[in-house]
């Protein structure tokens, strides 16, 4: 049995970008450890397009209640699966979805877990797998190993690289069964609501620009959202902002919000709180527009303007909508 | 409704990365005099309990699992509008993981009474596992929803904002429930008045340890640790950055200069 499982999921006919980062690091893993890995998958979608990642089998729970996220029929689906499968280290995303399940799944299997890890390796001629997270806000790493197995592990997102093709396809596919019953659901979900300000997903965006506290209030937002247009990038936010109910929620970077890696990201009225500055480490460049010269956004920044962003950004979206011609 | 609140007690997350400094030997924070604080999301749980209770009638429970210094916590949260407090605190307890600390919990709350609604914070500001929430939850055998923003009481049900990438998710569920409770606008915490800062200072709260709570000793503390903390270090961080002259416009052209070198844009 493969000793390393990611719980994948199947968009549009091949592996989401969370399962592939997932991969990355069952790939890590299963190289120090000389194990195979295996996918759990919960409901329909093609599993022939994750052989070519070095996955050896796939274990798949069908059910028609499986077909929307119901967290407890998710659980049991997922348990079921994880047991068949008998991994000792089981990945998830540390998205809402793993957020919402990992702890518990850790329980049911009498599991380890280590969340939100940044960095896998492995240590020794023990062969121990080591996992990296962030502590305290961000501002140290820690270093965190398990005791026993299995151990869940689920990663921050948007920061493994997507996994490479690796050799010959080779897997199969083994169903699993399982009887679920509605009544088993002590929770439902009934509604499920978007929200979004450009079009463009935050965390895919190739240009970020957020805003905080220093905006004022709601209104400075639509000047971020006209810049965010011009650069056909989405709009985000510091939980200052969130919180006031300037924008919701769903749009916070940062620590309990999401990871975005772009190659532009505008911080605009934000100080740069350890807590913020940790979704964003993998933006490949930051700018920071403030109006305080001793903020920590600019020890983060590549390139900083002191000043109102009242003044600044009028401009800067003129400018940009020249050089983009539209 | 009973509601439970869980609180940690932490040193101020918001205190900047420059006065940051790490105890080797425990691989913990150094608390160097740095004020303690109620963990924040655990005063959101808390703002949306009492909120509760206001609407809804019923109690609001306070615990905590820590150090004696903890007490401090509860007696906020007494001044905040809790009605009731416990304490659970035993050397016994040092180096728990986030299981041994839910099994500490569980038999804390359930002490107490047993609960209609249970409610944690979506992370602590320390270590931010966002495990002792679930665990807890399936400790006491009572489902969970992640991440809750808000919360309505409706007819015994419960409603509840979910919010996810995209945006949020409406759940309901009856009681028992675990919520862990995210910030929000409607969640801000309320400020304790003086007074009742004062008669809560005055209160007496139980200290439980594991032995009163019958948690069996390999449940909790280092011999039920699962995962272990090898190493605890600071990130390098160097500043680099180029602050760009100037007036507004200037300032504007020199930016987009740099951002088409570096191929941002
Ligand atoms: C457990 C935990 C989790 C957290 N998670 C997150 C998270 O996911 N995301 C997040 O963002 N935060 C998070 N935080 C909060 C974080 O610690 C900070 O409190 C928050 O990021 C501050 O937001 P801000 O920078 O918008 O506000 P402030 O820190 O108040 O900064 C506002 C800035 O605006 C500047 N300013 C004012 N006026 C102007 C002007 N006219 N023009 C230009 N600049 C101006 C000011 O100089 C100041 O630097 C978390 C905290 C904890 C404890
Ligand atoms: C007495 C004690 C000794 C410890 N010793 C060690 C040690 O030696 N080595 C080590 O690695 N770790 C130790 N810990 C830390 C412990 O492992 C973590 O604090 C625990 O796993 C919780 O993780 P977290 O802080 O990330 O909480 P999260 O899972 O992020 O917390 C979410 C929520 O759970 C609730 N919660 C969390 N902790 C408490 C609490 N203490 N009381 C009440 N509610 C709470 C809060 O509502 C909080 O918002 C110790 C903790 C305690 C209390």
């Amino acid at each position: 049995m493969p000793g390393i499982f990611v719980l994948g999921t199947i968009e549009n006919g091949i592996p989401s970008r969370s399962t592939l980062e997932l991969l990355t690091g069952a790939q890590r893993l299963a190289g120090g450890l000389q194990e195979g890995v295996s996918v759990g998958l919960l409901g329909p979608g093609d599993a022939a397009s994750l052989y070519r990642y070095g996955v050896e089998a796939v274990y798949r729970a069908n059910h028609p209640l499986l077909k929307e996220y119901q967290a407890d029929l998710y659980l049991l689906a997922l348990q079921r699966i994880a047991q068949t499968a008998g991994a000792r280290v089981l990945l998830l995303s540390g998205d809402s979805l793993g957020r919402d399940l990992a702890a518990r799944l850790a329980f049911r299997l009498k599991a380890g877990i280590v969340t939100d890890v940044i960095e896998i390796d492995i240590e020794g001629s023990e062969k121990m797998p080591r996992f990296t997270r962030p502590a305290y806000g961000g501002k140290a790493a820690a270093v965190i190993i398990p005791k026993r197995f299995p151990v869940v592990v689920t990663l921050k997102p948007r920061t493994l690289d997507p996994a490479a093709p690796a050799g010959k396809p080779k897997g199969k596919e083994i169903p699993v069964e399982i009887s679920l019953d509605l009544a088993q659901a002590r929770t439902r979900m009934v509604e499920r609501v978007q929200e979004e300000t450009t079009g463009v997903k935050l965390e895919d965006a190739r240009a970020v620009v957020s805003g905080g506290r220093g905006l004022g209030g709601p209104e400075g937002f639509t000047l971020l959202v006209q810049l965010a247009r011009v650069l056909k990038g989405a709009v985000g936010a510091s939980r200052a902002a969130t919180d006031a109910g300037w924008v919701p929620s769903s749009m916070q970077v940062g620590q309990t919000g999401k990871t975005v890696s772009p190659d532009l990201y505008i911080a605009v009225g934000i100080s740069g709180a350890t807590q913020h500055v940790a979704g964003i480490s993998g933006a490949k460049t930051i700018v920071a527009i403030n109006a305080d010269p001793e903020a920590p956004i600019f020890k983060v920044a590549h390139l900083g303007i002191v000043g109102d962003y009242k003044a600044i950004l009028p401009p800067l979206i003129a400018k940009c909508r020249e050089l983009m011609g539209s | 409704m009973r509601i439970v609140v869980c609180v940690k007690q932490i040193i101020d997350p918001e205190l900047p990365a420059s006065q940051f400094r790490i105890d080797a030997e425990s691989k913990r924070q150094r608390a160097n005099g740095h004020p303690l604080v109620i963990s924040p999301y655990d005063e959101n749980a808390l703002e949306v309990a009492l909120t509760l209770k206001e609407k809804t009638g019923g109690t609001v429970a306070v615990v905590s699992a820590g150090e004696p210094s903890a007490i401090s916590a509860l007696r906020k949260g007494l001044a905040m509008g809790a009605d009731e407090a416990a304490l659970i605190s035993d050397p016994a307890l040092d180096g728990s993981d986030a299981f041994g600390l839910a099994a500490a919990l569980a038999r804390g709350i359930q002490k107490l009474g047993t609960p209609d609604l249970v409610l944690c914070g979506c992370e602590s500001g320390d270590w931010a596992d966002r495990t002792v929430g679930p665990i807890l939850a399936e400790a006491l055998n009572i489902p969970c929803v992640s991440f809750v923003a808000q919360v309505e009481a409706q007819d015994g049900r419960l409603r509840m904002r979910r919010v996810v990438e995209e945006g949020y998710e409406i759940w309901e569920g009856a009681p028992p429930l675990l919520l862990t409770i995210l910030s929000h606008e409607s969640n801000v915490p309320r400020y304790p008045k003086v007074k009742d800062i004062m008669t809560a200072s005055r209160r007496s709260i139980p200290t439980w340890s594991a032995a009163d709570l019958g948690v069996e000793a390999g449940d909790i503390g280092k011999a039920a640790m699962r995962t272990e903390v090898q190493q605890l270090t600071l990130p390098s961080r160097e500043s680099r950055c180029e602050l760009l002259d100037g007036e507004p416009a200037q300032q504007v052209a020199t930016l987009i200069t740099k951002l088409r070198e570096r191929k941002a844009i």
